[in-house]
């Protein structure tokens, strides 16, 4: 007999998933830029925002509210439908891979056995994003930032991959959470320290970080890609330039820091979030450092890096790998 | 029918839609970025209906090698050669390019209209879940070893056509650059040896 049930709850479950996670990419990206903020101005010896709430605290919320009230202001000859689906196109890869990530043993919105793949294939779908806002604003800028996000996340995403590669033949899956759980007691980070150094340089090379800030260099592109854009336009390409470094951040924490593990705490299986949220914004806190320590890069020395270093290494680094792991 | 059934049934005609409307947006517009991108939708499509056959591997695969490195490829093919306000629609009023268009299209088709008609269909043996890399290595280099070159040829032909449209973007300046050369014979690359 047939029982027509009007919400089946796994898809109940998935839609609060996905509501958390939506409202936890805007918690995120007010959080990073506060911390973003402060860190660039203590890094350069002034106190940073100091005026709406505590220290600045809830300067990011009054921004929030400047922008949401802002006009979108489309340019003459733009490509219009272009123009208005790019933000939308950008924002929408990056809240997918975090369905997949393990936050702690059974903080999960969904165990995918191809979990790793699920996330590099929306890395790639971003990159077309960028492309459509640089092509769609019909500007010099915006044109040059694309295409030089084209050429670095080619360049990058076969080291980011190898390096990826390394871990999965060691663990021999793809399922994120079987990764974490081969931690228990070992990080990967001590067996695969050359990996994890490529994967933290190409991740922060794929999201389009100082010092490979090479799509949006102020200097020479003005904003580059999203030059056109004002409003909540640029706010979603905002937010997901952050979530993306969380993405990235918590992939690394998941395939070379041990993921949720730590030391134990009640209900460990649900609490292990901790220590996962500690190890990712450590990651991010050391992405922004970096942003703030060193210059931007050449073009030319950037792909060379890529091409020249990057990529032999992590070939030499599976190889070994490849070879220690049949032994 | 379930609820469950019912959403999937839904997704699966509105993946097919998504197909179709990517390929009709891809042969009628005229300006070569649409093409490319509505390309991108009816793969993306695609991976729908592989996702609904229930192959999350051929899904994730399909985006991608398809969006994620043939559609970039050629965008990037685009960006190099035109400029967002160029409309590139003299190419197809060429009889010669017409007639290999269609000729190919055709030929494909019933190339694999034979192959469909003439496969025995069996059911898959139920849900594959063994994505360990051993296994999948099996496959690849064994199993399906055809389909896994055939990849790197797919991928290929991307390269070369996104060359091909770099090229053809600039083909009058190039033209130009020629006619000077031949009507004065003192271009000033000549002069220095």
């Amino acid at each position: 007999m047939e029982t027509i049930s009007i919400l089946p709850p796994e898809l109940i479950r998935m839609l609060i998933a996905v509501i958390i996670i939506i409202s936890f990419l805007f918690l995120n990206a007010i959080m990073m830029g506060y911390l973003e903020r402060k860190i660039a101005g203590h890094v350069q010896r002034r106190p940073g925002p100091m005026e709406v709430g505590f220290h600045g605290i809830l300067q990011m919320v009054v921004d929030g509210v400047k922008l949401l009230g802002k006009e979108l202001l489309i340019p003459f000859n733009v490509d219009r439908t272009l123009f208005r689906v790019a933000p939308l196109l950008s924002f929408t890869p990056v809240i997918l891979p975090l369905l997949v990530i393990p936050f702690s043993e059974k903080l999960q919105a969904r165990d995918l056995s191809l979990g790793l793949i699920f996330i590099v294939s929306m890395g790639s779908v971003n990159v077309m994003a960028l492309l459509v806002a640089g092509w769609g604003s019909n500007n010099k800028y915006s044109m040059f930032g694309a295409m030089r996000a084209v050429a670095q996340s080619i360049a990058f995403e076969i080291p980011i991959l190898l390096s990826m590669l390394a871990v999965v033949l060691m663990c021999n899956t793809f399922s994120l959470k079987e990764i974490v759980g081969a931690q228990q007691k070992i990080w990967f980070v001590v067996l695969q320290p050359v990996a994890f150094l490529i994967y933290v340089i190409a991740g922060v090379a794929e999201t389009n970080r100082a010092p490979f800030d090479l799509p949006e260099a102020e200097s020479e592109l003005t904003a580059g890609f999203h030059t056109e854009y004002s409003g909540m336009g640029f706010s979603l390409f905002f937010i997901g330039e952050y979530t993306n470094m969380f993405i990235v951040a918590s992939v690394a924490t998941v395939l070379f820091l041990g993921g949720w593990h730590g030391p134990n705490l009640p209900y460990g299986e649900y609490l292990g979030v901790v220590w996962f949220f500690l190890k990712v914004y450590f990651l991010l806190f050391l992405m922004i450092m970096i942003r703030w320590t060193y210059p931007r890069v050449r073009f030319d020395q950037l792909l060379n890096f890529a091409w020249k270093y990057l990529v032999p290494f992590s070939f030499v680094n599976i190889l070994i790998t490849a070879v220690l792991v049949k032994l | 029918m379930t609820f469950y059934q019912t959403i999937a049934e839904g997704l699966f005609f509105a993946f097919i839609l998504l197909v179709i409307l990517g390929s009709i947006l891809t042969i009628r517009t005229k300006i070569l970025m649409h093409t490319v991108l509505g390309l991108a939708v009816a793969f993306l499509g695609t991976a729908g209906i592989y996702f609904y056959l229930g192959s999350m591997f051929l899904t994730l695969m399909q985006i991608l090698i398809y969006v994620g490195a043939i559609c970039i490829v050629l965008v990037f093919g685009i960006m190099v050669g035109y400029t967002p306000t160029e409309v590139a629609d003299k190419t197809l009023k060429d009889w010669r390019n017409k007639f290999l268009a269609i000729s190919s299209a055709v030929t494909a088709f019933l190339l694999l209209m034979a192959c469909v008609l003439k496969t025995d269909w069996v059911p898959a043996l139920g849900e594959m879940r063994d994505f360990s890399i051993t296994h999948l290595g099996e496959e690849f280099l064994y199993t399906f070893c055809l389909a896994f070159e055939l990849i790197s040829i797919v991928l290929l032909v991307a390269i070369v056509g996104s060359i091909i449209l770099a090229r053809g973007g600039r083909e009058d300046e190039y033209e130009t650059i020629e006619h000077l050369r031949s009507a004065k014979g003192n271009y000033p690359n000549d002069d220095a040896q």
